[in-house]
């Protein structure tokens, strides 16, 4: 059953009465859209309840009956495999006094009882039993009492997303063209997949965009990460480690950017190296057990050992799917709005699984070196970016200078090419996709979404 | 112990292994057992000494000496999770040797660290010092609560923690060759985590 919500609801959480034509024009964005309380609490839902937002990823799920607690936009939800082994996104909140459901991070349950009156769910969100029934005058296990829950969950390779939005396009479509990095970042691990584990686990105070806003941004990197380039090479000659690309005229080094619609943009750096086995370990920055593992892997592996070790490396990509999650190197980072000013970055590693055995013996070898090269950027970089975005912030409150700009690149004649069907390509350190995927955030905010929440059955 | 180095860990790092992995993984669990815990209180206040020292340096940002306080080939854990887990299977805050420990004051020092420009005031308690035999004369495991408050910018917070030393007499010398940091919100957002904790 589907519940539209009410005008009471759209009242409190629709667009604020902006010309959004004015807020956001061909080169700059109005300061506003990153510090108006009211923009941010319609994000929450002509945003976060208008599009496929990323909610967790099928492999911290993998038994019937795993639960994880997530959220979607400020919504806190269950996302879990019922019984059946269906994947749903419960609302976590009791239908009988708004209690959350379920205070832990992860667990494995067929029901969830509310800590406050007793109120039992079934995890297909289904409402089992009440104390005491024959203390209402009707049965409370009717249909309105079950748990709400996300209408639409749909999943991509392993990646779980929902979306409120009944008029939203399925998932595949809404991903389009950036599905294509994505299945290459997949595919180059055994099976095409890849299991999540742990986090490095960061939070800025400022608006959440300022995250996306970097997520395929060029121009930043030797600036803001110079600390980091100087550390990584700071014990070599060629000085060629990590993002060592960037430096001198990174525009006309043979990366790129492409927007895919939607919001979704990526940034290829792969072409920066050569294609062969061993590139990507070749530039990789020194990490704890680098050498010994890579001796190990070397005698166990032969002529297979550079491919096992770029399986360790950090693969040069940035794929960023609007509006909450950004695959970086071998982490999905996903940001979690909590305020206008106030945002969680979190950076899941992901291990290699190797169902097929294709690597055998090395499987723990490559994940060990794997763990250790994925703690370096987000200790020695994304540190310095956060304070920067959190400069940004309080910059911003010198409220009457009102712009921020984003035209690099823009109307410098053959410098974006469109390749058709929507698909833009332009230098490294362009702010093309800036421009492109906030029209795209414009044009949701000026639409009013088809929300809706679902109840068993 | 003592033995020359076959690799020099502050250039390459050979010494972080599955061995080592196990050893450490082996060396925090179940050590903080009541019956292990030395009652000598002169022993206790050994210990407690240089755990205010290594506070001290750090809340000096005397960073290069802290970093002698470490065996050549140390490890600097900080877990993502309550437990600790298995950091060859998990990612953790931190696992550093002794070349990403040096990576890392580097990185503060080039005068490029936006995180920490201006720079973090700290001070840190130490207090609930435990020391705890090993059944090794020259190695003692040592528990401590930590507080680290923290002035950046505009405001001050503060971090909790406690910190489990692994000890090594090394040349009549106690050196840590093992430090994990255990922050009680290891697995929750955390901003700016930019000090050397």
């Amino acid at each position: 059953m589907l519940e539209k919500t009410s005008d009471l609801i759209r009242t409190a959480y629709l667009s604020p009465p902006y010309d959004y034509d004015q807020l956001v024009q061909r080169d700059r964005v109005h300061q506003l859209i990153y510090t108006d309380p009211a923009i941010f609490t319609a994000e929450m839902t002509h945003i976060f309840g208008a599009v496929w937002v990323y909610l967790a990823h099928e492999s911290q799920i993998p038994k019937n009956d795993d639960f994880i607690t997530a959220k979607l936009g400020l919504r806190p939800i269950i996302v879990l495999r019922d019984n059946k082994g269906k994947i749903r996104a419960l609302y976590n909140r009791c239908t009988h006094r708004g209690t959350t459901l379920c205070r832990l991070e992860k667990g494995n349950s067929n029901v969830f009882r509310c800590p406050y009156h007793g109120w039992t769910f079934n995890n297909d969100g289904s409402i089992r039993n009440v104390p005491w029934p024959d203390g209402y005058a009707n049965d409370v296990t009717e249909t309105r009492f079950n748990a709400a829950q996300v209408p639409r969950v749909e999943s991509y390779r392993g990646f779980i997303f929902g979306t409120l939005n009944m008029d939203m396009p399925p998932l595949e479509e809404y991903l389009g063209g950036i599905k294509g990095p994505l299945d290459e970042w997949l595919d180059r691990h055994p099976g095409g997949k890849v299991a999540i584990c742990e986090a490095n686990r960061l939070k800025y105070n400022g608006n959440w965009k300022l995250a996306y806003d970097n997520s395929c941004d060029g121009y930043h990197v030797v600036f803001s990460h110079r600390s980091l380039l100087d550390m990584e090479n700071r014990l070599v000659a060629e000085g060629d480690k990590g993002m060592s690309y960037y430096k001198g005229r990174p525009d006309e080094a043979p990366m790129y950017m492409k927007y895919f619609g939607h919001g979704h943009h990526y940034k290829d750096k792969r072409p920066n190296m050569e294609i062969k086995p061993g590139a990507m370990w070749a530039v990789e920055s020194p990490h704890p057990g680098m050498e010994h593992y890579e001796a190990e892997l070397r005698r166990m592996l032969g002529d297979r050992a550079p491919e096992a070790l770029d399986l360790a490396s950090s693969e040069p990509v940035n794929i960023n799917i609007f509006p909450n999650l950004s695959i970086l190197g071998n982490h999905l980072q996903v940001f979690e709005p909590l305020s206008v000013n106030e945002t969680n970055a979190i950076w899941y590693g992901t291990a290699v699984v190797d169902d097929e055995g294709v690597w055998g013996d090395a499987l723990p070898l490559i994940n060990a070196l794997r763990m250790r090269t994925q703690e370096g950027f987000p200790n020695f970089g994304e540190v310095d970016d956060l304070a920067n975005f959190e400069e940004i912030q309080r910059g911003l409150a010198a409220f009457e200078d009102e712009w921020v700009y984003m035209h690099r690149g823009m109307d410098i004649p053959g410098r974006t090419v469109d390749l058709g069907e929507g698909v833009l390509k332009a230098p490294a350190t362009d702010e093309m996709f800036m421009r492109e995927y906030i029209q795209y955030w414009k044009r949701l905010m000026q639409t009013e979404p088809n929300v809706q929440i679902k109840r068993e059955p | 112990m003592n033995a020359p180095l076959k690799h020099d860990p502050h250039k390459t790092s050979f010494y972080i292994t599955d061995a080592l992995y196990e050893e450490i993984i082996a060396d925090f669990s179940n050590w903080q057992r009541d019956d292990l815990v030395i009652q000598d209180l002169a022993e206790r206040d050994l210990f407690r000494s240089l755990l205010e020292h290594e506070a001290r340096l750090l809340d000096q940002d005397r960073l290069e000496d802290w970093l002698t306080l470490f065996t050549p080939e140390c490890v600097y854990w900080l877990p993502s999770t309550p437990n600790g887990g298995d950091p060859r299977k998990e990612i953790a805050i931190t696992f550093d040797d002794r070349r990403r420990l040096e990576d890392r004051v580097y990185r503060l020092r080039t005068g490029y660290a936006w995180s920490q420009k201006p720079k973090s005031r700290t001070v840190r308690l130490v207090t609930n010092v435990e020391v705890f035999d090993t059944g090794r004369a020259d190695v003692r495991m040592v528990r401590s609560n930590v507080m680290i408050a923290e002035f950046r910018g505009f405001e001050t917070r503060c971090l909790y923690a406690w910190c489990g030393h692994r000890y090594v007499k090394q040349d009549g010398k106690w050196m840590i060759a093992a430090r994990q940091l255990n922050l009680i919100d290891c697995d929750q957002c955390i901003r700016n985590p930019s000090i050397v904790l």
